[in-house]
């Protein structure tokens, strides 16, 4: 096979895999923090910048947008690269957004246990990092969509199409959310107010949730499961009809976060509609993703690899199912400010996009440094304590919320309330303990990632891959 | 035209996919948000609602500051337990004056949008200070800093003069006043005046 004499880009590939391992650690720390202070209110120390209320933010950023943002950084660099048979367009705009995305997360991690937020969930940084944001994502933008231009195959790959979609819509939903008037650098208004504030916000964090943590993690599925499998994706035709529902669908769900509130109800009635209509698109992927397996299914026995990304298809296809019926009126009467959401938060969190990342880089940084993992065994290990963290987290979180929702409600024969506020936080304790221990497991998990890794990168070195000419495509 | 045909153009083409994806992902946005600027219930205060004044505006900030919101709502929702408890469900014209909405999306405690004049202010401050002390089985933190800080009277003339900018009707002598409105106090007397202003605007039960 003769080379084109070019090669990939796999420095920038390199940084943001090694850097998502590295935040995910980070992030889950405090996720494991916060939830202790829950149980010890102590915790705090009295210090401002150990609160609940602040450090809950740097969980939820470092997590997203640090480890998953790097996550998909590192993936969609190295799938565009491979599926277009090119070198990644404008190297030196690549490594800006390295190093521009380092910087956000730096500055996300100093100025939130500060208490400089806008307290948007998701959305809590100041201005000036929203501005630094949108600029690294122009830039990643020119890139990807640079790298797709330049390619030397005819077709693009479906897993281009998802990360496609997943940066072209953050960007439109960054930008109209963060719209803010300045009044110092560190402190802005929102350009919405109340109710409006409210739809513009939930528009933009349910869409980070169905583009930033579906649609991207999607791209990566379609990439990693069929390359791990060895066998084509499931069917092209389930993917194309998926791939424009789910984009088009998602858009419309925001409004389920706002139930029963101020906003008009024809408003919360569209939200609840096209919540439940998602179920169908997000199947598709989770179907398209899990078939492929077909007809090798004895390798799940033996491969800790497609263990992480088969399993996250079912944790997918389980809080897709989830969601929709949480977003039904009734149902949402009782989960709707309960433990129940971060329950199903988390099994999106710690089960697709967690797993699917992990079996991902798994599969990824082996490559990226010319050697095989260390140890197939530590991953198999990896792979128990995830999955029984996510179920001790998720159980534990459905029986809080459902509990505490139940309690909110009770009436006594004389139609007072039966328990008092206090009563039902008490009630919780056990519970957060599960939680605890079920965060704790799934971290373990992650210890053992980083030492296999570790073990990998160190045995290994930074490798070239040239690229193929057109005839060996 | 076969299926694999017909959806080529896509899969050919960088401009096709991304007018493509801009199109399919616009529509549900703009149906839902765009219509809420012309909706008077959306946009008009509730009769009495002001905007806030100099103390209780500072006192907003720092409760953004220390994200009161990841354990308290302001939003009751139109059910029995939750008015008997709560007060009068919440009504979109009580929030025009919110930049940014503090609705919340988790009750580890309890709802605060009516919280006003439910307790005395010395009440606040201790609970503030060392929740604890008031309520032994509180899982909140202590923000015992509140009040040893004084309120900040340096920016709040900016504060209000943007704020007037995006549409609150504060006046001249309003912004003129604010420093002086703040002079002596300390973030835990503005925090406490917020708590004391929310939800007052409608009193009745249901």
């Amino acid at each position: 096979m003769a080379g084109s004499g070019e090669t990939y880009n796999l420095n920038v590939v390199r940084q943001f895999a090694i850097m998502s391992v590295v935040w995910a650690i980070v992030g889950m720390l405090v996720g494991i923090y916060i939830a202790a202070e829950l149980i010890w209110p102590g915790l705090s120390f009295n210090l401002p910048w150990l609160t609940y209320g602040r450090i809950r933010a740097l969980h939820t950023n470092a997590v997203i947008f640090a480890f998953g943002g790097s996550a998909l950084f590192a993936t969609s660099y190295y799938v565009v690269q491979r599926t277009c048979q090119v070198r990644l367009f404008a190297g030196k705009l690549a490594a800006f957004t390295f190093w521009g995305w380092q910087t956000v997360i730096l500055a996300a991690a100093i100025t939130l246990p500060l208490g400089i937020s806008t307290t948007k969930e998701y959305a809590e940084l100041e201005w000036p990092i929203d501005i630094l944001i949108a600029v690294v994502w122009v830039a990643y933008a020119i890139v990807f969509f640079g790298t797709m231009w330049r390619r030397r195959v005819k077709h693009l790959y479906v897993a281009n199409w998802f990360f496609a979609a997943f940066i072209l819509a953050v960007a439109m939903l960054h930008i109209v959310n963060s719209l803010a008037l300045p009044v110092s650098l560190t402190k802005s208004y929102s350009a919405y107010a109340g109710v409006q504030d409210a739809m513009v916000q939930w528009w933009y964090g349910h869409n980070a949730v169905g583009f930033f943590l579906t649609a991207g993690f999607l791209g990566m599925m379609y990439y990693f499961v069929p390359k791990q499998t060895g066998r084509p994706i499931y069917s092209y035709r389930l993917s194309v009809v998926h791939f424009w529902a789910l984009i088009f669908t998602y858009i419309w769900a925001g409004p389920h976060h706002l139930l029963y509130s101020a906003l008009p109800d024809w408003v919360q009635s569209l939200g609840m509609v096209f919540s439940i209509v998602l179920i169908a698109p997000s199947w598709g992927g989770m179907i398209n993703g899990i078939m492929t397996l077909s007809g090798a299914w004895k390798r799940l026995r033996t491969d800790p690899i497609l263990k992480f990304l088969i399993v996250s298809l079912s944790f997918y296809g389980m809080s897709t199912f989830e969601g929709p019926m949480m977003s039904i009126r009734t149902v949402n009467a009782l989960s709707h400010f309960t433990d129940w959401t971060i329950g199903h938060v988390h099994s999106g969190a710690l089960g697709w996009v967690g797993l699917i990342s992990i079996g991902s880089l798994y599969f990824l940084i082996p490559r990226l440094f010319g050697r095989e993992l260390h140890s197939l065994k530590l991953a198999e290990t990896h792979f128990w304590l995830a999955t029984i963290g996510i179920v001790l987290y998720i159980t534990a979180m459905w029986a809080a919320g459902i509990m505490q929702g139940l309690m909110w409600r009770a009436v006594d024969s004389d139609g007072n309330l039966t328990y008092s506020f206090i009563e039902t936080v008490e009630a919780m304790r056990p519970y957060y303990m599960v939680r605890l221990l079920g965060g704790l497991t799934y971290f373990s998990g992650m210890i053992l990632m980083v030492y296999n890794l570790w073990k990998t990168v160190r045995a290994g070195r930074a490798v070239e891959i040239a690229v193929p000419t057109l005839a060996s495509a | 035209m076969s299926f694999e045909k017909a959806h080529g153009r896509f899969e050919r083409s960088i401009g096709w996919l991304a007018v493509g994806i801009l199109l399919m992902i616009s529509v549900g946005g703009l149906v839902q948000i765009v219509p809420l600027w012309y909706m008077k219930s959306v946009t008009e205060p509730v009769a009495g609602l002001k905007p806030y004044g100099a103390l209780e505006l500072t006192g907003r900030d720092i409760y953004l500051r220390e994200s009161c919101l990841a354990c308290h709502s302001q939003q009751i929702r139109p059910f029995r337990a939750e008015t008997e408890r709560y007060g009068h469900y919440s009504v979109a014209g009580e929030f025009v004056y919110d930049r940014p909405f503090q609705f919340g999306s988790r009750r580890v405690g309890p709802d605060l949008a009516r919280i006003g004049a439910r307790y005395s202010d010395a009440w606040h401050k201790e609970h503030l200070t060392d929740p604890r002390s008031m309520v032994p089985e509180s899982i909140m933190p202590s923000y015992p800093w509140l009040a040893r800080n004084p309120a900040d009277a340096a920016s709040i003339q900016a504060k209000m003069k943007v704020l007037r900018r995006l549409g609150h009707p504060y006046s001249d002598e309003e912004i003129a006043a604010a420093p002086g409105l703040l002079a002596g106090k300390t973030e835990l007397d503005a925090i406490v005046a917020y708590l004391q202003s929310l939800g007052t605007a409608i009193r009745t039960r249901r």
